[in-house]
């Protein structure tokens, strides 16, 4: 399977079998990606770090993933220092960097901007977040973590936390009902996932089951993902409150549940994972952190032609 | 309605293009889309709201000019019905029904404030169009959030 100059810019453009060779390649990286076996793989080759908002974990695993197969970043610093502060357009930032680089990663506040890069560039554009749209390497590391520490097929998962606005869930919901997940969504009323998007995925082959609290609806899962509720969600400090302690997981929530059961989070959490899990064996946010770095060493490799 | 008094409401045309059946109180987005009067050096008139044999509809007359199909077809995102006539010397010599295009640029303003296209990027929006159900439905190329009503309210 050839990826060689592809963009990857929305999981809408992958189907299972690209998924299961993306998962298959990121797990021969990982001996790499842990500093066990070293690799130039990608020696020679630039790629082009373009983050037009903040972030911790992408960017670093991004740059760890390049770094690790032997390859060097360009970054574009801060974005008030650049071009972009003098009225320079995306599309002409992108022609520009695309000269200097074999790839570009790029975080926009806007909506498809990562399509309007892979218009404008020669080299391959990886998506890193376009405002509220698409985030597929964070779907990819997610699959990855399921993948590793759970399992993919006849899987049982639950979401709870902010399914209305948040990307990350929906994106993976999609991915999930093409392995026929059962899935749970867990959220107040105000913040449940949009009907359309329920829909779709129920077309697409996942069991969904809608509840508003987390007590029984994680008793037989083998996941639990958690999102964070985002305060500026919500007019009244008050009502914001309510909502976060309802969707607030404990040690004494997790009497109930299979000795396997993993939690996953995305990052960062506020306090809907109380830090005594961190402890437990269910606790595997930390460990999905990391596994984005083998995810996008197979990525870049897989883009700039290093390996199929 | 006598004759005499329909022919001084809009007069035949002997040469140009008649686009018939458009869905009613839409002729002048019709316009819109395609750019005319401004794209043509004849009269061009309008008929609104006129009584048809399928109940009301519009009608835009444009004299010394024949459209292209391809070129019409861009107004069946709001004109499903319209018809292209194709008149020499007084006569009808061609009729054409539009056509529903599979994917649109530059006619319709994304509705996602947030999108991309709706920025200062040298690009034109796209939608692909999306013709499996009744309603028509236009997915934007970028952001791929759905228009799904009022398209004529987001014409660029």
């Amino acid at each position: 399977m050839k990826f060689t100059d592809q963009p990857i810019i929305s999981m809408n453009d992958f189907s299972r079998e690209m998924i299961d060779h993306i998962l298959t390649t990121a797990e021969k990286m990982e001996p790499i990606a842990l500093g066990k076996q070293k690799s130039d793989l990608l020696s020679g080759k630039i790629l082009a770090v373009l983050f037009f908002e903040p972030s911790t974990r992408t960017r670093m695993s991004f740059e760890t993933a390049m770094f690790r197969l032997g390859g060097d970043i360009l970054s574009l610093g801060s974005v008030d220092a650049s071009s972009i502060a003098k009225g320079e357009t995306l599309a002409d930032t992108i022609r520009v960097v695309n000269g200097y680089a074999d790839a570009i990663v790029l975080r926009h506040p806007k909506e498809g901007a990562a399509h309007l890069a892979s218009e404008f560039s020669s080299v391959p554009i990886l998506n890193a977040g376009d405002g509220a749209g698409h985030h597929p390497t964070q779907t990819l590391l997610d699959l990855y973590t399921i993948k590793r520490e759970s399992h993919l097929e006849d899987l049982k998962i639950a979401l709870a936390g902010d399914l209305k606005y948040g990307r990350t869930v929906h994106s993976l919901c999609y991915a999930l009902s093409l392995y026929g997940a059962q899935i749970t969504l867990i959220s107040p009323r105000e913040l449940s996932m949009p009907e359309e998007i329920v829909s779709d995925i129920v077309t697409r082959g996942a069991k969904i089951n809608e509840v508003e609290y987390i007590d029984d609806a994680i008793k037989d899962v083998d996941v639990l993902y958690m999102t964070r509720i985002q305060k500026e969600r919500f007019p009244d400090p008050a009502e914001y409150h309510k909502v976060a302690n309802k969707l607030k997981i404990t040690t004494d929530s997790l009497k109930n549940v299979k000795k396997e059961l993993k939690i996953m989070h995305p990052l960062p959490r506020v306090n809907e994972i109380d830090t005594t899990i961190d402890q437990t064996s269910h606790a595997c946010y930390f460990k999905q952190a990391f596994y984005g770095v083998p995810v996008r060493m197979a990525l870049l490799g897989m883009v700039m032609g290093a390996i199929e | 309605m006598n004759d005499v008094e329909k022919e001084l409401r809009v007069r035949r045309i002997e040469n140009g293009t008649v686009i018939d059946h458009i869905t009613a109180g839409k002729a002048l987005s019709v316009l819109k889309i395609l750019g005319l009067p401004d794209s043509s050096q004849g009269v061009v008139s309008v008929l609104i709201n006129s009584q048809g044999k399928y109940g009301k509809k519009d009608v835009v007359k444009v004299e010394n000019r024949e459209l292209k199909v391809e070129e019409v077809d861009r107004i069946a995102l709001i004109a499903p019905n319209a018809t292209i006539n194709i008149i020499r010397n007084f006569n009808v010599t061609r009729k054409n029904r539009v056509h529903i295009p599979s994917f649109v640029e530059g006619i319709v303003r994304c509705i996602n404030p947030n999108c991309i296209s709706n920025s200062n990027e040298p690009i034109s929006s796209k939608f692909a169009v999306d013709t499996e159900n009744i309603n028509l439905k236009l997915r934007c190329y970028y952001c791929g959030r759905v228009i799904s009503e009022d398209i004529d309210k987001n014409l660029l």
